[in-house]
């Protein structure tokens, strides 16, 4: 086995159709055609999926764990940001 | 004629056993993890054609034996795949390359055995086609990746398709099987297959920059039982099962 690697590929798998791509894993491919091949393989061979997104991992820009206090700390003690001071009729279900 | 369609049927169904069995070897040793599965993925694909076409079989010949036995059970001789097929997985681009050159020959064949006069058989090619079509896309990728790659995967690659060359002109062969089917209108006329076929294949070998070989010389006798010494092993572990744990199933 070759010591370098392929380049790391982030997939996205819509499993129904009226459903949103979600993430299910990543995986190694020389090329875009490469990597949706093995997406196809790793991923939707038990009938997982009806459309595949993959892109390069290197082109996602994630946020710092380091930085988790000022990105989300803030948010916690806000609770009003959160609808929940209403009386919801029982007439409304999934809410 | 009964004998005509059970002949007729392991020469297809052996083909995709012999070549499920060396795509199946990679399970665990495949050059990287994604591709070890594609290639496991690709086997089992074969497998489960070839389970229809060994249960028809079975039915056809009527005498008791199961599509385990007549996938399992049968002596070197007995087996009527082309050599292409038995060949090793000598690198990557061997495995690839004997795909390939038996892929564009497995989807032409397909195509027109859907349109057999035997309903069974032409649901089966129905069923697999999709599989098939796969399958070329797959190693027609790496022969272009391969082909088109590096000068150490070029190498490699065009020594697999110079190797593996000989062995194509057998695909083309009419059996006694064969001929009686075609005359029924059950069978395909393979001698049809092959402009198409060399056409497909030389442009994807011209794509990935690729020699076409132009050696004349060509092996056959695998259609007849006569197989490569490679044969012998293969059916040594694929039949180890049976031959030790006779009757067993999963």
């Amino acid at each position: 086995m070759s010591t370098k690697q392929w380049p790391l590929w982030e997939v996205f798998v819509r499993s129904k159709n009226g459903l949103e791509h979600r993430h299910f894993g990543s995986l190694h491919a020389a090329d875009a055609d490469m990597a949706l091949e093995n997406a196809r393989d790793v991923y939707t061979r038990r009938n997982e999926g009806v459309s595949i997104w993959v892109v390069e991992s290197k082109n996602i820009t994630a946020s710092n764990p380091e930085h988790n206090g000022e990105m989300f700390e803030p948010a916690k003690d806000k609770v009003y940001r959160h609808p929940t001071f209403y009386e919801l009729p029982d007439e409304v279900k999934y809410m | 004629m009964k004998k005509s369609l059970y002949n007729y049927i392991l020469g297809i169904a052996d083909n995709s056993l012999i070549l499920g069995q060396r795509m199946g070897e990679l399970c665990g040793h495949g050059p990287s993890l994604e591709t070890d599965i594609a290639c496991t993925n690709i086997s089992l694909d074969l497998f489960g054609q070839v389970r229809s076409y060994y249960q028809y079989a079975a039915k056809i010949a009527g005498d008791g034996r199961t599509e385990d036995d007549i996938a399992m059970l049968r002596k070197e001789r007995e087996y009527v795949n082309v050599l292409l097929v038995e060949q090793p997985n000598t690198d990557f681009a061997y495995t690839m390359a004997r795909h390939f050159l038996f892929d564009v020959y497995h989807l032409l064949f397909l195509t027109e055995l859907k349109k057999s006069k035997d309903m069974t058989l032409a649901a089966i090619a129905t069923k697999c086609i999709k599989e098939v079509r796969y399958h070329q896309r797959f190693s027609s990728d790496w022969i272009r990746r391969l082909g088109d790659g590096t000068e150490e995967s070029q190498n490699r690659m065009q020594a697999a398709i110079n190797d593996l060359w000989t062995y194509t002109d057998e695909l083309f062969h009419q059996t006694e099987a064969d001929k009686a089917m075609v005359s029924e209108g059950i069978g395909v006329d393979v001698t049809k297959l092959k402009e198409a076929y060399y056409e497909k294949v030389n442009t994807i070998l011209e794509e990935s920059t690729l020699t076409i070989p132009e050696s004349k010389y060509f092996q056959k006798g695998g259609k007849m039982g006569i197989h490569t010494e490679h044969m012998g092993f293969l059916l040594s572990e694929l039949q180890y099962m049976q031959r030790t744990y006779p009757n067993m199933e999963w």
